[in-house]
């Protein structure tokens, strides 16, 4: 017997045509799954009832688990344990080098595959891979959870994420096996989630505190267009630090005599439990037993407070920069949006009250607010819901630009531009003769090209060659609603095109910018062999051609048997070489062919000024 | 003539009104549509129509237009977990045959 869900009034679907649509929050340290059945969106749990899957994967033993399974290898096989994942998506080996030691892994990376990837005991697995079993895990829970296959869904990613990290957030899903309606910005999904995109237009701060990352977002909703105006955050900064610091308070407190790797695990297991109890109480007992080594305590909220203030104030500064970035007045902030576990600390919600001056929302559980939006994004997607939902349009968070003489980036579609969009560029040619163009295709701000990113590169070749500045070459970007783009390019005069759909280069490093641009190099010098080539080619072909009309309409008349079939060797040597000589190799045959015709040609101007004089009187010619 | 939602069906449905923010009952109805003849209907009302019959059942206002009560008079709703799947069922003593996944139905 199905199990049905409530529709809107007039909305009943047919039977097997409702479509199941899912939110997913895939997070560093957490992802969720949600939906919205019977109009109202919830997140949805395991059979255990766990609503968060540990984004965590295991490699070891010829198995791979997710979520609280493979938790359970972390301390044990850390090397196998896959971990904060998220970190790595679309980024390359020199861009993980500098992410520092966070990650122990080991990483393989040779010249064919420039996706690092993770050596671990069942083989080499990249990010990618790694986030596309997790999703796998929520998709299975949301398919039975839901009783059928999932059509599509929406899945959030930070606001600052570059095309790069969407595309690969992309390419994990697709590797899952499933449709992606959109990818949604993390604090644009909170913002909806609490029904902001139904409200009046006005800007909003989002302030996520995770385990271990904060990040802050102001948007602006501008009739219906959430624009993300400035990010910030801070990437080791989160409710982690929080048990760090108690611990070290219970470590002062205990003088234990031996500190061992388990006992600190005890330690920080016991701040985190005594943090969670001083949210809903004033004091809580702490204790811990540990190889004889015995120690019990009482922490009071005002203790607390005092422990915990630094460390909230640190996100205060990166609230402040992306307030000035987006030149923004504390005053102008209409609603601020509690997102992430930690912002459960009262402290927590207390410091950003008084930071901007208002209430903070946060009614929703903040571990599953994103998932939640999303989920009512991915309702609104699927078509189930028109009840007078506007369809979300999200902006691009960086702008696009292409590279132009001398390593400038000249931006084509400027950030913060709603998606999806289309914009076009003319360019023109800049020596003469260029029968091609490098199109770069770079991502972010700053005027040089070596400190934007690059997402591609692409040619436009065989556009015939015109004096530097005459070609007219029409780059045109275009971006999808997921932020994805394609790139094009046409030469207007002649119609000549090319096309890329990008596929980032997951960002470039200085040198392999400087051992491109030797290849570019080597390659103009191909350019030019290969044109003179094509050049003398065409040469020959208009020589035959020429030799051909002429001995079609007096080679008979005006030639002797010896001297036609010397010029007809020549012209049949010049034929057979075109394609298969060098350019200064076909220079000879074509000079042989014009020496062999010489006299001929001396004839014929002979016998068409005898042609042009015959019958004419002397003072008829002027010369 | 009656139809009926169990208790748990009744407390789930008036939960999903109040996160709804509107609406005044839970309109049960059927369609001729779907692979064995008809469908369910199960939406949420906010405007009654004057054909309407209106039922009251442990607290739900459950409307139903004339020509779908002749085929649930006498069903009872409902709701009930299967795995992690949950959801309404509509117990119907009207219907001789339903589809392999049940939603539709014959009567």
């Amino acid at each position: 017997m199905a199990l049905l869900q409530i529709s809107e009034p007039g909305e009943s679907s047919a039977p097997h045509q409702h479509r199941l649509a899912a939110g997913i929050d895939l997070g560093t340290t957490n992802s969720l799954v949600a939906s919205v059945r019977s109009g109202k969106a919830e997140t949805l749990p395991d059979d255990s009832g766990r609503v968060l899957l540990p984004s965590i994967v295991y490699m070891g033993n010829e198995q791979r688990l997710v979520g609280q399974e493979a938790q359970k290898f972390q301390s044990d096989d850390p090397l196998n344990t896959l971990s904060s994942i998220k970190r790595l998506m679309g980024r390359d080996i020199e861009d993980i080098s500098q992410l520092g030691n966070i990650l122990p892994y080991e990483f393989i990376s040779d010249e064919i595959q420039t996706v690092p990837r993770i050596k671990t005991a069942t083989g080499p697995i990249s990010a990618v891979e790694v986030s596309a079993e997790i999703l796998k895990d929520l998709t299975e829970r949301a398919e039975q959870t839901l009783g059928g296959t999932l059509d599509g869904v929406v899945i959030t990613v930070p606001a600052y994420f570059d095309d790069a990290q969407r595309q690969a957030t992309r390419d994990a899903a697709t590797l899952a096996g499933l449709n992606v309606y959109r990818l949604l910005n993390e604090p644009t999904a909170a913002a909806v989630a609490y029904g902001l995109d139904q409200q009046h237009d006005g800007v909003i701060a989002v302030y996520d505190l995770g385990g271990g990352t904060f990040d802050i977002s102001i948007l602006r909703l501008n009739k219906g267009i959430f624009e993300v105006l400035a990010t910030g955050g801070d990437s080791a900064l989160g409710g982690d630090d929080i048990d760090h610091a108690l611990g070290e308070w219970i470590l002062e407190e205990a003088h234990f005599e031996k500190l061992d790797v388990v006992l600190s695990r005890r330690i920080l297991i016991a701040a985190r439990a005594a943090k969670e109890a001083l949210t809903t109480r004033n004091r809580t007992e702490l204790s811990i037993n540990y190889a004889g080594q015995h120690w019990q305590g009482c922490l009071t909220i005002e203790q607390f407070r005092l422990i915990a203030k630094p460390i909230i104030k640190k996100t205060l500064t990166p609230c402040r920069r992306v307030l000035r970035d987006a030149n923004i007045d504390i005053d102008h902030i209409s609603q601020v949006v509690m997102v992430g576990g930690s912002t459960r600390v009262p402290l927590v919600a207390e410091m950003v009250k008084s930071f901007f001056k208002r209430e903070p929302m946060n009614d929703l559980d903040p571990d599953q607010v994103v998932a939640i939006g999303a989920a009512i994004q991915a309702d609104v997607l699927c078509g189930n819901s028109s009840d007078g939902k506007m369809l979300l349009l999200d902006v691009l968070p960086l702008s696009l630009g292409i590279e132009t003489m001398g390593g400038l980036s000249e931006k084509i579609i400027s950030r913060n531009t709603p998606i999806p969009v289309a914009k076009a560029q003319e360019f023109t040619t800049f020596k003469n003769g260029q029968t091609s163009m490098s199109i770069h295709v770079i991502q972010g701000e700053r005027e040089l090209i070596s400190d934007c990113r690059s997402l591609a590169r692409f040619e436009l070749r065989g556009f015939p060659p015109m004096v530097a500045g005459a070609a007219r070459i029409r780059v045109t970007y275009q971006v999808d609603a997921d932020g994805l783009m394609t790139v094009s390019a046409e030469e207007l005069t002649s119609g000549v095109t090319a096309d890329i759909v990008v596929k980032p280069s997951y960002g470039l490093t200085d040198t392999e910018i400087g051992s491109m641009l030797k290849a570019s190099m080597e390659f103009a010098k191909e350019d030019i062999d290969s044109r003179m080539l094509k050049e003398q080619q065409v040469e020959a072909k208009r020589v035959i051609e020429a030799v051909d009309s002429a001995l079609a309409s007096d080679g008979d008349s005006l030639l002797g048997e010896a001297e036609l079939n010397n010029i007809l060797l020549h012209r049949n040597n010049l034929e057979q070489q075109i394609e298969l000589s060098t350019s200064d190799n076909l220079k000879q045959l074509i000079k042989a062919v014009e020496v062999a015709s010489e006299n001929y040609v001396a004839k014929r101007m002979n016998s068409s000024v005898v042609n042009a004089l015959a019958g004419k009187q002397v003072d008829e010619v002027n010369l | 003539m009656a139809i009926q939602l169990t208790e748990i069906a009744a407390q789930r449905v008036q939960n999903f009104l109040k996160s709804r923010g509107k609406g005044i009952g839970l309109r049960l109805g059927v369609k001729t549509t779907g692979c064995s003849g008809m469908a369910y209907v199960i939406e949420f009302v906010d405007e009654l129509d004057d054909s309407d019959t209106v039922f009251e059942t442990n607290g739900v206002k459950v409307v139903v237009d004339p020509k779908s009560l002749i085929f649930l008079d006498g069903t009872q709703v409902d709701f009930s977990k299967e795995g992690l799947n949950e959801g309404f069922q509509f117990i119907n003593p009207n219907a001789k045959d339903a589809c392999g996944c049940g939603e539709s139905f014959t009567v």
